[in-house]
């Protein structure tokens, strides 16, 4: 196949040559940065929790009477106890905060008292001996709290815990080289903390952009937080009974006590909502760029199509005396495939300038990663196969144009 | 002759009645996308207080030294603590001042609920309610004295009133919120400036609308704990309230009215007199270092807008380029086919101006079929609007008579320009050329 008759015909159509690969390129621009914002955002929200969610529900729990620390330290005991005994319930335990809650507490931790600028930041859990049963994280050093190391505390109370359990990213954070456990940190505080166990992973309370760089840096103090707003009530359900759990646990609650808020619309969060809520932003964004990019591959395509009908119909009489001379309908077929090869060449050579430079500035003003140039290639991939699709029903319709069109007058 | 080109555009189109779908669907999905993710858009990123918000600034303070800027940017903390808050409401250097932090409240049973719920709302100075130009219903905010007077009142909103007191009068009434009386001085209409610019250091500004206002000094008084961020530094060590008032804490948001430059430079020379009195007295060691940002460019600052709805409106807009890319081919493709027609029109005396308006008439009829399809696409992509956004942000997304005017103008408007280079060479045809060849 000769290349050259056909960039003397394209000549002839500079226009609607330039329109199509330029439709290619902004096509190929926008679908492989899209694939990338999809790719991100799905990978962002399929991240493990390292809890077990499928057993886990939140009971969002708030005081009515906001008054003094003793009392609602005894009613979160008592809150705790009936829990605990619900049937269909495995464990359960009082915390700030919880996976994916998105907000929460976290602390500055410093490898020296008297540091200035942070080592890392950690998300602050506080738990009992029960917290980590409950969420069915996995201890893989060290050992659990004990009884006796469990105290209440008040907000606004800065005494920090002799001992702490952390996550394997906080701890590998601290000390790289493996030696974390039984070695100390300090944790906005003048007095070190020992870290005695280590959690295989928990995800932070928030996974917001800030965040991402401390991503599973979590530590968990031995402590009931008696906060005066309320306590979130984490329980973990035997397999295949949460649903019956969930339903009956607020009402088990308010019978212990009325003076309580659990919201009946947002109070009791199974850990899939948490988990959807989490992310929406995430999974809207990737939904929104999956439409785009759909209807965006089927109107280029269509676009294709309508253009190269145009050209096959004004064309007729040449085709037909390219027939007439002895042209096979494949030689017509491959004319036309070729034609479009070309035209989307150019395009996938502008758009994937375009691509990176779309990508770049994003990177600039909204702080996306940069694009590995993976998605660049699928696109092109992408593109050439769609025109050559685009071209296929056209082109055959010009291979069928009979050699007697040659002796018609238009 | 309008009428005449409208009958030709319309029995052109339908000869082709694929391509003429073809571009009615690109334009109508082009432009649709490009609105739903505007609706949003125009919602989080518009002025919440537009005949106000160059007069209203929020002053920061650098209270913790240049090496703990939150990004390491040297910018000062995002809000103040309580110590910094004070002497800012003591020196009184603006014409008007509020302090403001969110709390949440409980509100024991009563009436038809036997059960408590929860409120919130934000403790405020006095002059929070001029300031802001908050209307009133009922009643009215309260004034200095009562803020010096650390008095137990409360302001409701309009909602808030309605639930609690079926929307009647209730100035005066007393109502009991986390445990403690409030006499009520007001209630205000329906006012949700959105985003919630003046509380944005632990909130998103797109809440649920406020349901109380209270006096700060009271909120203080009773130890009402924020209910929005508390961010400290350093080493801290606190037992209670009074030694979390004196630590280096950030959660107090203020807010300063000033009418003219002047008083800005004045009032920006007062931020820097402070700090550099604080330098001299040994509390921070280090230069003034401070910002008087008001209220658009405090909330470019604080990223309100959330990134996807920019990224998205971004996205929309190269697909309905592409669109109208696509469209420009298309209507080249048939004015071009219609060469001998053109010819012929010319040669029997049609003016190049008058094929410019057939064709722009085609093309303009083209758009206003893709702009009616994606007013129809637009109303059921913003009902949907709740799978693409977050519940706080897609609630603000709603479709009124000026996004139905935009859409049929941007459909309308952009199929005409995109028909310009179409047009142009259709009237450039050759009449002779194409009467010779036929």
């Amino acid at each position: 196949m000769q290349i050259q008759p056909i960039v003397a015909a394209l000549r002839h159509h500079k226009a609607g040559t330039v329109l199509i690969a330029l439709q290619i390129a902004l096509t190929l621009a926008i679908v492989c940065n899209a694939l990338f914002i999809i790719h991100q955002r799905v990978a962002h929200l399929s991240e493990p929790t390292g809890v077990d969610e499928a057993n886990l529900f939140v009971i969002v729990n708030q005081w009515a009477d906001q008054s003094s620390g003793e009392q609602i330290d005894a009613q979160m005991q008592a809150d705790l106890a009936t829990l605990r005994r619900l049937p269909g319930v495995r464990d359960a335990t009082a915390s700030n905060a919880y996976p994916l809650l998105g907000g929460g507490w976290d602390d500055l931790i410093m490898m020296k008292p008297d540091q200035v600028q942070k080592t890392t930041d950690a998300s602050v859990y506080f738990g009992d001996q029960h917290f980590i049963d409950t969420l069915g994280v996995k201890l893989i050093a060290g050992r659990n709290f004990r009884a006796d190391e469990i105290a209440p505390m008040k907000p606004r109370d800065s005494s920090t815990p002799p001992v702490v359990i952390v996550t394997k990213a906080l701890a590998d954070k601290l000390y790289p080289d493996g030696s974390a456990l039984g070695k100390s940190f300090y944790a906005m505080s003048a007095t070190p903390t020992t870290i005695i166990g280590i959690v295989e992973r928990l995800q932070r309370s928030e996974v917001d952009t800030w965040s991402a760089p401390f991503a599973y840096q979590a530590l968990i103090w031995p402590r009931r937080l008696d906060g005066s707003f309320g306590t979130y009530y984490i329980v973990h359900a035997r397999p295949g009974e949460v649903a019956e759990v969930m339903h009956h646990a607020p009402k088990a609650l308010y019978a212990q006590d009325r003076m309580r808020i659990i919201d009946p619309k947002d109070g009791v969060l199974s850990f899939a909502e948490i988990r959807h809520r989490a992310y929406d932003s995430d999974r809207g964004t990737a939904i929104l760029m999956g439409i785009i990019c759909a209807v965006l591959l089927v109107i280029t395509g269509a676009g294709i199509i309508g253009l190269t009908s145009f050209w096959v119909g004004q064309r007729r009489k040449q085709i037909g005396i390219r027939r007439a001379l002895g042209a096979t309908r494949r030689d017509i077929l491959r004319y036309f495939q070729t034609e479009n090869l070309l035209i989307a060449g150019a395009g996938v050579v502008l758009g994937a300038i375009l691509a990176v430079g779309l990508n770049l500035w994003m990177m600039l003003q909204l702080a996306m990663d940069r694009m590995p140039l993976a998605y660049v290639l699928v696109g092109i991939i992408v593109l050439l196969l769609l025109g050559q699709g685009a071209v296929f029903a056209p082109a055959r319709r010009a291979s069928r144009v009979s050699p007697v069109e040659a002796t018609r007058s238009v | 002759m309008f009428g005449y080109y409208f009958d030709l555009a319309l029995r052109s189109l339908k000869r082709n009645p694929a391509l003429t779908a073809l571009m009615v669907v690109a334009i109508g999905f082009g432009v649709a996308a490009s609105m739903i993710t505007y609706s949003v858009f125009r919602a989080v990123s518009g002025n919440p207080i537009p005949d106000k918000s160059a007069q209203l600034f929020t002053p920061q303070i650098d209270s913790w030294g240049p090496q703990q800027s939150f990004n390491g940017d040297n910018e000062p903390p995002q809000a103040l603590d309580y110590t910094d808050a004070m002497a800012l409401m003591r020196a009184h250097a603006a014409k008007r001042q509020t302090l403001i932090y969110p709390v949440q409240l409980s509100l024991l049973p009563g009436g038809d609920r036997s059960l408590p719920i929860k409120a919130n709302g934000y403790a405020v100075y006095g002059d929070f309610f001029p300031m802001f130009e908050v209307p009133f219903r009922y009643g009215s905010g309260w004034n200095a004295t009562q803020d010096e007077g650390r008095a137990a009142l409360v302001v409701l909103s309009e909602e808030f009133n309605r639930k609690l007191f079926g929307g009647a009068n209730s100035v005066g009434h007393e109502i009991t919120l986390g445990g403690h009386p409030y006499r009520i001085v007001g209630v205000t209409r329906r006012w949700n400036p959105v985003p919630r610019f003046y509380s944005l250091f632990g909130g998103s500004g797109f809440e649920e609308p406020a349901d109380f206002y209270l006096p700060f000094t009271r909120a203080l008084d009773l130890q009402i704990p924020t209910n929005g961020n508390n961010s400290c530094r350093g080493n801290i060590s606190m037992n209670g309230w009074d030694s979390w008032l004196r630590s280096n804490c950030v959660w107090v948001t203020p807010w300063v009215e000033l009418d003219s430059a002047a008083d800005v430079a004045r009032y920006r020379n007062f931020l820097e007199g402070y700090s550099a009195d604080q330098q001299h007295a040994g509390r921070f060691n280090w230069a003034p270092n401070v910002r008087l940002r008001d209220v658009m460019r405090w909330m470019a600052y604080m990223h309100v807008v959330p990134p996807e709805s920019r990224i998205s409106l971004m996205v929309s807009l190269g697909f309905f380029l592409i669109c109208l890319v696509n469209t420009v081919g298309l209507l080249l493709a048939k004015f071009m086919r219609r060469a001998g027609e053109i010819g012929i029109r010319r040669a029997l005396g049609a003016s190049r101006r008058e094929i410019y308006m057939q064709f722009l008439i085609e093309a303009g009829t083209v758009g206003l079929a893709g702009g009616l399809l994606g007013l129809l696409l637009t109303a059921a992509g913003v009902s949907g609007v709740g799978l693409l956004f977050r519940p706080e942000i897609a609630r603000l997304a709603h479709v009124d008579l000026s996004l139905v005017a935009l859409t049929l103008a941007v459909a309308i408007a952009a199929t005409v320009i995109a028909a310009f280079y179409p047009t142009w060479r259709a009237a450039h045809v050759h009449p002779a050329w194409h009467l010779r060849s036929n």
